[in-house]
């Protein structure tokens, strides 16, 4: 009884590349070397990172390995977003190392940002020697309880032997279930002493048993309700792309004619131009997206989670919608709004079963008529589509900025956005037409995250192009990493859409505390407090951040630097850094700063109150209400 | 705000218990009471948790959220119509010749021991739910309770089966 119970009834995760690993190998070497051996054979080809005291013993066996390249990033912050962008390009699990201490607390933000998004990463840092753990001693802090609340699992190993099986471990857990973030923290002994190698290891994971396969009965009440409902829309979230499951949602949704909408999470989950796909859903989302949500009677919600930012207030979201929720996450059900069918598995599975359900459903002769509600989402797509004014001044709209860049730019180029005004302007401007061409940082909101993301992927992607549409206070916050690229042959393409200001901050500003511009201008020009003087006549609009100089900066960092002030300019620029394929291209995008991301529906209002444009409420009719 | 007793089985690893602890605290649910030891098996551990909750959907957050917990392996809520709940205390309490007496026959009425005596004091171990307990501790109010220290609840469920059991068999499943 006790002997089963401590190993026999064990599951035995396997790492992906463990299970194709024909020999079992048994080396002697240190620690260190046991941790580079294990790296090899979960699979991870590049790891970013920087080395420091704890974990300097792991970086001697690291310049030996053929199969791991390693980048030295210049802040390790770079190395965790990094890690997540090429773990959001490639579906691979991303890999970032940082030494103990200040090394591991820089990589909390994007660990955090990683556990936000579902992103499978493995966060490997060096501690003190573990005689040392809990003295205070140099460079100590203890990153396993700080990461605690950030991480889907964290491992502190302080022996030898324990760190294949923990690698092994991590990844698994990282790359399986709801994928989410790994941290393993390793004490500067356990990788000086001399250990056995052995591969592949025992894995003891009796705690972790995700769910993956749907309960039957729960699919066929869900076509059920497909094929009843008057006014569906499938509901469609990150969950779809970590499920690789984009070739079964576009059979389902074309088999069901229902509408699509997809999160911030999931752009390119389906395709941008198919005529299902009613836009994206939220704070900035398409009218025609959000009043879908808003009228439907049938919600198919797909490895989505209800987000404040796609829900508005809770309580008036969707008021007439039955739920169908699907989520490899039980914890994600019913935690904003319940669901009136619950189903617990990965989406690919989830999807592919309710494709043979709904057929089913057909085949005896009941299928959803959805003619009428595709009448009233078509007048509000025709009514209300996307769209934006240029300035009359003449200087350069940052939404026709991003617009062109999607239009110009190479097929299957992969974009990544830093967090805020430009953000959204690259959700709504842009064109997804493939899954894994969009990373952003949907759940925390990272500021700063576009240009190490944007380096991860193209790590990962190297024949893709890779732009990252920045915002000008974004890039101020991890521009650095332009110097990684420039010396790894990393060559990715920047966009500063540079409007002088932290901009959806002054948006707000704008809207809610009436035009105050408090610690929001990032330019030198003229503020408010000047509107008396000479210089403050003239408007600032236009001005842009000008310190630092964005081109010699990246010029600077061994980037090419080119400046666009002029929409005359804009094609010839943006197809100029297209053609430079062997350097990072930096683009300074001097952009008028009174633009404003709509449609909008300020935070804790009912998307009822969906505002088109500024002060355009749509009329669906309701008017009199 | 209705109480449920939940019984953790978790592995017994370093940080487990501030696994759990960190979590309730992070998603704002109430501890109203922690009582963590081994069992049988000595890989596993059990932690039984008195939580109190709004309303049921907080509960069922709770149980899910604490599922993910990679160390948790099984989480079963002990209803008090088919469990036994236990909690144990130990008061000193002012005695002198003229009461001594009187407290021990509250003792031997509420099935409690006397585990120390001294000219002043008498110190009582008291084992019972929740209701019998506060029962004693009125009674003894009067006389003046020096000292009171007070463990979380345990609970187990009534008849022959056995959340461990049942636990390890899930688990042999899975393999």
């Amino acid at each position: 009884m006790t002997e089963q119970a401590t190993g026999a009834h064990h599951p035995q995760p396997r790492a992906r590349s463990a299970a194709q690993a024909a020999q079992p190998v048994t080396e002697h070497v240190t620690g260190a070397q046991s941790l580079i051996r294990s790296l090899e054979e979960v699979g991870a080809d590049t790891v970013f990172g920087i080395p420091g005291g704890a974990i300097l013993p792991a970086y001697d066996p690291m310049f030996d390995s053929k199969r791991v390249r390693h980048i030295l990033v210049r802040h390790e912050q770079g190395a965790g977003h990094a890690a997540t962008g090429y773990a959001q390009a490639t579906g691979k699990v991303g890999v970032c190392m940082a030494t103990s201490g200040p090394g591991a607390t820089n990589l909390v933000t994007p660990i955090a940002d990683a556990h936000m998004d579902s992103v499978p990463l493995v966060a490997i840092t060096g501690q003190v020697s573990s005689k040392s753990i809990g003295t205070d001693a140099f460079q100590e802090a203890d990153i396993c309880g700080i990461t605690m609340p950030i991480t889907k699992h964290n491992f502190l190993v302080t022996k030898a032997e324990d760190i294949p099986h923990t690698i092994a471990e991590a990844f698994h857990i990282a790359a399986t279930g709801r994928p989410g973030p790994v941290l393993v923290d390793i004490a500067k002994d356990a990788l000086q002493a001399q250990t056995v190698f052995t591969w592949p290891p025992q894995t003891d994971l009796p705690g972790y048993r995700p769910v993956t396969k749907p309960h039957a009965k729960q699919i066929r009440e869900a076509a059920r309700l497909i094929a009843e409902a008057k006014r569906p829309v499938l509901y469609v979230g990150g969950g779809v792309l970590k499920a690789h499951a984009t070739e079964e949602l576009r059979i389902l949704a074309e088999l069901t004619g229902a509408p699509v909408t997809t999160t911030l999470m999931a752009l390119g989950a389906f395709p941008d131009s198919h005529p299902q796909h009613v836009g994206m859903p939220g704070m900035h989302g398409a009218v025609s997206a959000v009043t879908a949500l808003q009228k439907a009677d049938l919600l198919v919600a797909l490895g989505a989670r209800f987000d404040d930012r796609v829900t508005g207030r809770v309580d008036t979201f969707a008021p007439f919608a039955k739920i169908v929720h699907a989520d490899v996450d039980p914890a994600e059900i019913g935690k904003i709004r319940a669901a009136d069918v619950p189903i617990v598995g990965d989406a690919r599975e989830v999807i592919a079963d309710l494709i043979v359900a709904v057929q089913a459903e057909h085949e005896a002769g009941h299928r959803g008529d959805y003619a009428e509600w595709w009448g009233q989402i078509d007048s509000w797509r025709k009514t209300y589509p996307l769209g934006y004014d240029l300035p009359e001044d003449g200087s350069l709209s940052p939404q026709q900025v991003i617009e062109r860049i999607g239009r110009l730019a190479p097929e299957h180029t992969i974009y990544a956005a830093g967090v805020g005004q430009h953000q959204m302007w690259a959700s709504q401007y842009i064109n997804y037409e493939k899954p894994y061409t969009w990373l952003n940082s949907g759940g925390a909101g990272t500021m700063g995250y576009a240009v190490p993301a944007a380096m991860g992927a193209k790590a990962g992607m190297p024949e893709a192009t890779v732009w990252a549409i920045d915002g000008d206070g974004c890039f101020q916050m991890t521009n650095q990493e332009l110097v990684t690229c420039a010396l790894n042959n990393i060559p990715i393409k920047v966009a500063i859409i540079n409007n002088g200001a932290l901009g959806m901050v002054r948006q707000w500003q704008t809207l809610f505390y009436n035009e105050r511009y408090s610690n929001t201008v990032l330019h030198s020009g003229p503020t408010e407090s000047d509107s008396g003087s000479a210089a403050g006549a003239e408007k600032a609009a236009g001005l842009g951040t000008r310190t630092p100089d964005f081109v010699k900066l990246a010029e600077a960092m061994g980037c090419v630097g080119i400046r666009c002030e002029d929409p005359a300019d804009l094609d010839a620029v943006i197809e100029r850094a297209n053609s430079i394929n062997d350097r990072t291209v930096v683009v300074d995008f001097i952009c008028h700063e009174d633009a404003m991301v709509w449609p909008m529906v300020a935070a804790g209002t009912s998307n009822d109150e969906v505002m088109a444009a500024r002060g355009v409420r749509p009329d669906f009719g309701d008017m009199d209400d | 705000m209705s109480k449920h007793t939940l019984s953790v089985l978790v592995e017994n690893k370093p940080g487990v218990l501030a696994r759990i602890t960190a979590l309730f605290s992070r998603r704002g649910f109430n501890i109203d009471s922690l009582a963590v030891g081994t069992t049988e098996h000595p890989d596993i551990s059990r932690i039984t948790i008195v939580v109190n909750v709004v309303e049921e959907l907080p509960l069922e957050q709770v149980t899910k959220q604490l599922n993910k917990l990679i160390n948790v392996l099984k989480i079963v809520e002990l209803e008090p119509s088919t469990a036994v709940h236990r909690e144990l205390v130990l008061v000193k309490v002012r005695a002198d010749n003229e009461t001594r007496s009187q407290i021990t026959e509250i003792v031997s009425l509420f099935r409690a021991k006397t585990v120390d005596v001294s000219p002043e004091a008498v110190t009582i171990e008291a084992t019972g739910g929740a209701e019998k307990l506060e029962a004693l501790l009125k009674m003894l109010e009067p006389f003046g309770i020096k000292e009171l220290v007070q463990s979380g609840t345990i609970a187990i469920g009534r008849g022959a089966r056995s959340i461990t059991d049942r636990s390890l068999r899930a688990l042999d499943r899975s393999a």
